[in-house]
């Protein structure tokens, strides 16, 4: 049996929160392997965040190399895969995040490894278990070869605490690099304003077609401002341009597992709800009785938004204010 | 420019799914084009086409691996109007990601396009490997979760907008290169070719075949193929055991007024 090395993100001088769940089921999995978790920081300046990852683990591999300023996957697989290989892992790891969907497929085909995607659970050593046909059913798949590659969803994975002893830090050679051709050319940032991550917020408030249009969605800022809640949308209104492509959550957007989330003029159709409905408690507010999205909430309102939000907000500020 | 575009054929995600003896059970499926892969081919077509003269430039191939049947997705791909077909025999719960990254290895190497466009994900299995798997086993660059494509340097290359986590990264990428689409990339204005006029507005979505394009796909080439063919002598390394149903929620109640939902919040869900 063998290691398990986790790429983590970092953001600065510390991890970035979605490595905290990859990490949690890297010591699961190094359990099942009788190996050690191994947290590999990849990318220019990454040796900033080297002293925060060793609260996580016996041992951080850093390859901090200035060819690597922006991430790409044809310099980042070939580290990955090289890591893998000199630290003897059985597992490689990394959070489903637009960086681990991306670079961890052609990592496995340069290690000719199979792969588990998104997965919710480590059963045994090789066996996993994993959404599929948009959350409406699990398959427990179990992979043969010699290294494994992993990515896991987020959502499932509780963030790993702090270990009480201090890592080692190792520093390791990026190799040549070659891209391929390929640049990076520029970041067009969404919108979440100084709002939680969407991945990371325990209250999201999702907005959808039956919001009518963008300017529509300050109300449901205000609401989110009252709860310290992040903002997401169907992709009927980030299509419609209402708000942001990254607000998107479901199949093809985010999943997100949230202790509370209100789901507002949205139908709640599989490919939304393939990313909510693992929400601790969830809350619609549709004027349609008839709307899907009422089968799988805790509390449902049959009612318009522009009649409900407002009286919402103020009713939970006073609450709140309560709370004080 | 030549673009080889593989898809896979899915049952129905409309269609609520049934298991027998711990595996979905596929006997009356009714099978699609994956939805990604639908958008692939239409934005394969936008590449290679003058959308206001109707001339084109370059061609389309389709691939599949899978059985006798799924020549029927592969011929609403013609339809749509895809120059050519190649259908590589497989079954499908033989196959794994890697398998079918190096049989299309196999493919692209006979074919030798400039471009691999395919879906991001298949919305059956929901893995999002292949593509990747493909551009690393073939040594090509990859931009993927594309929302937006551009031809540039006289068709040399590609800036793709990525759907990623905090907004739309541009990669520039050199043809040859393997491109996997995002749901976006049907939107009206998301592949310009710069033959096509710039300002044009395709309307959203794939297109539907027509009428024509029905009759045309019946006499258009379908090349078939095995693994064996192609020289693919993999197994699959990753075995479905078995599939479950998720839990049913508990049904939940509907409340009257925005005080009760929040008392309800606050007393007996305790999340406020
Ligand atoms: C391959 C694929 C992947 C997809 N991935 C995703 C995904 O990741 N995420 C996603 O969300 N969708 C996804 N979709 C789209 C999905 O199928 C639905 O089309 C989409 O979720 C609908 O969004 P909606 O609920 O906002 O809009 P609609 O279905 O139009 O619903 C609008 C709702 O608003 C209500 N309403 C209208 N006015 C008011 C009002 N004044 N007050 C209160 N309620 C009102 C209506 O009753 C209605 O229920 C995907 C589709 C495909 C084919």
């Amino acid at each position: 049996m063998g290691n398990v090395v986790a790429l983590c993100e970092t953001n600065g001088a510390t991890l970035r929160s979605n490595a905290l769940s990859v990490i949690s089921l890297a010591r699961k999995a190094a359990e099942l392997h009788g190996g050690e978790v191994i947290l590999l920081l990849v990318g220019k300046g990454v040796s900033a965040a080297a002293d925060d990852a060793c609260r996580y683990a016996p041992k951080v591999v850093v390859v901090d190399n200035d060819g690597l300023e922006n991430y790409l996957a044809e310099t980042y697989a070939p580290i990955l895969a090289k890591v893998a290989q000199d630290q003897g892992a059985s597992i490689v790891c990394a959070t489903a995040t637009a960086i681990g969907k991306d670079v961890m497929p052609r990592t496995a085909a340069l290690l000719d490894s199979g792969m588990a995607s998104d997965i919710a659970d480590i059963e045994t050593a090789d066996t996993f278990k994993r959404a599929t046909l948009a959350g409406n059913a699990f398959s427990r798949v179990k992979i043969s070869s010699d290294i494994i590659c992993v990515t896991v969803r987020q959502s499932e994975f509780s963030p790993a605490d702090a270990l009480d002893s201090v890592g080692t830090k190792s520093d390791a050679e990026a190799g040549e690099l070659n891209s391929y051709g390929a640049e990076f050319v520029k970041l067009e940032g969404g919108g979440g304003g100084d709002r939680p991550d969407l991945n990371d917020a325990s209250i999201v408030i999702a907005g959808g077609r039956g919001m009518g249009n963008g300017d529509n969605f300050a109300i449901l800022e205000k609401l989110a401002d009252t709860m310290g809640a992040a903002l997401g949308a169907s992709r009927a209104a980030t299509d419609a341009g209402y708000v942001p492509a990254d607000w998107q959550i479901g199949q093809t957007g985010k999943i997100v597992a949230p202790d509370l989330y209100f789901a507002v003029a949205i139908s709640g159709a599989i490919q939304h709800l393939a990313g909510m409905k693992n929400s601790k408690t969830i809350v619609a507010i549709n004027k349609d009785n008839e709307a899907p999205i009422f089968q799988i909430a805790d509390y449902g309102l049959v009612a318009k938004w522009e009649d409900t939000i407002e009286p919402l907000t103020a009713e939970i500020a006073k609450l709140k204010a309560s709370q004080v | 420019m030549k673009i080889l575009v593989p898809i896979k054929r899915v049952p129905d995600p409309e269609l609520k799914a049934k298991l027998k003896d711990g595996k979905l059970d596929l006997g009356g499926a009714q099978w699609v084009v994956n939805t990604f892969d639908e958008y692939a081919v239409e934005a394969a077509l936008r590449l290679v086409e003058n959308a206001d003269s109707g001339d084109r430039d370059g061609e389309v191939i389709v691939v599949t691996i899978g059985p006798d049947d799924a020549g029927v997705q592969l011929r609403s791909c013609l339809a749509m109007g895809a120059d050519r077909a190649i259908h590589v025999q497989g079954d499908d719960v033989e196959l794994d990601s890697l398998m079918v990254a190096k049989t299309l290895k196999a493919v692209y190497d006979a074919e030798k396009p400039d471009l691999i466009l395919m879906g991001k994900q298949a919305v059956d299995g929901d893995a999002n490997q292949c593509g990747q798997m493909l551009a690393g086993i073939a040594e090509l660059p990859q931009a993927t979760f594309a929302a937006t494509i551009e031809v540039v340097d006289e068709g040399k290359a590609l800036v793709v907008g990525r759907e990623v986590d905090a907004g739309v990264e541009y990669k520039k990428l050199p043809l040859p290169a393997l491109v996997t689409v995002d749901l976006r990339i049907v939107s009206p204005k998301s592949v310009v070719n710069h033959v096509t006029p710039d300002d044009h507005e395709y309307s959203d979505g794939p297109r539907y075949a027509s009428l024509k394009g029905i009759m045309k796909a019946k006499k258009k080439p379908m090349d078939q193929k095995t693994m064996g063919d192609l020289g693919v002598t993999a197994t699959a390394v990753v075995t479905e055991l078995e599939v479950t149903l998720p839990e049913a929620r508990a049904a939940g109640q509907i409340v009257e007024s925005v005080e009760e939902l929040v008392k309800k919040l606050h007393e007996d869900a305790k999340v406020l």
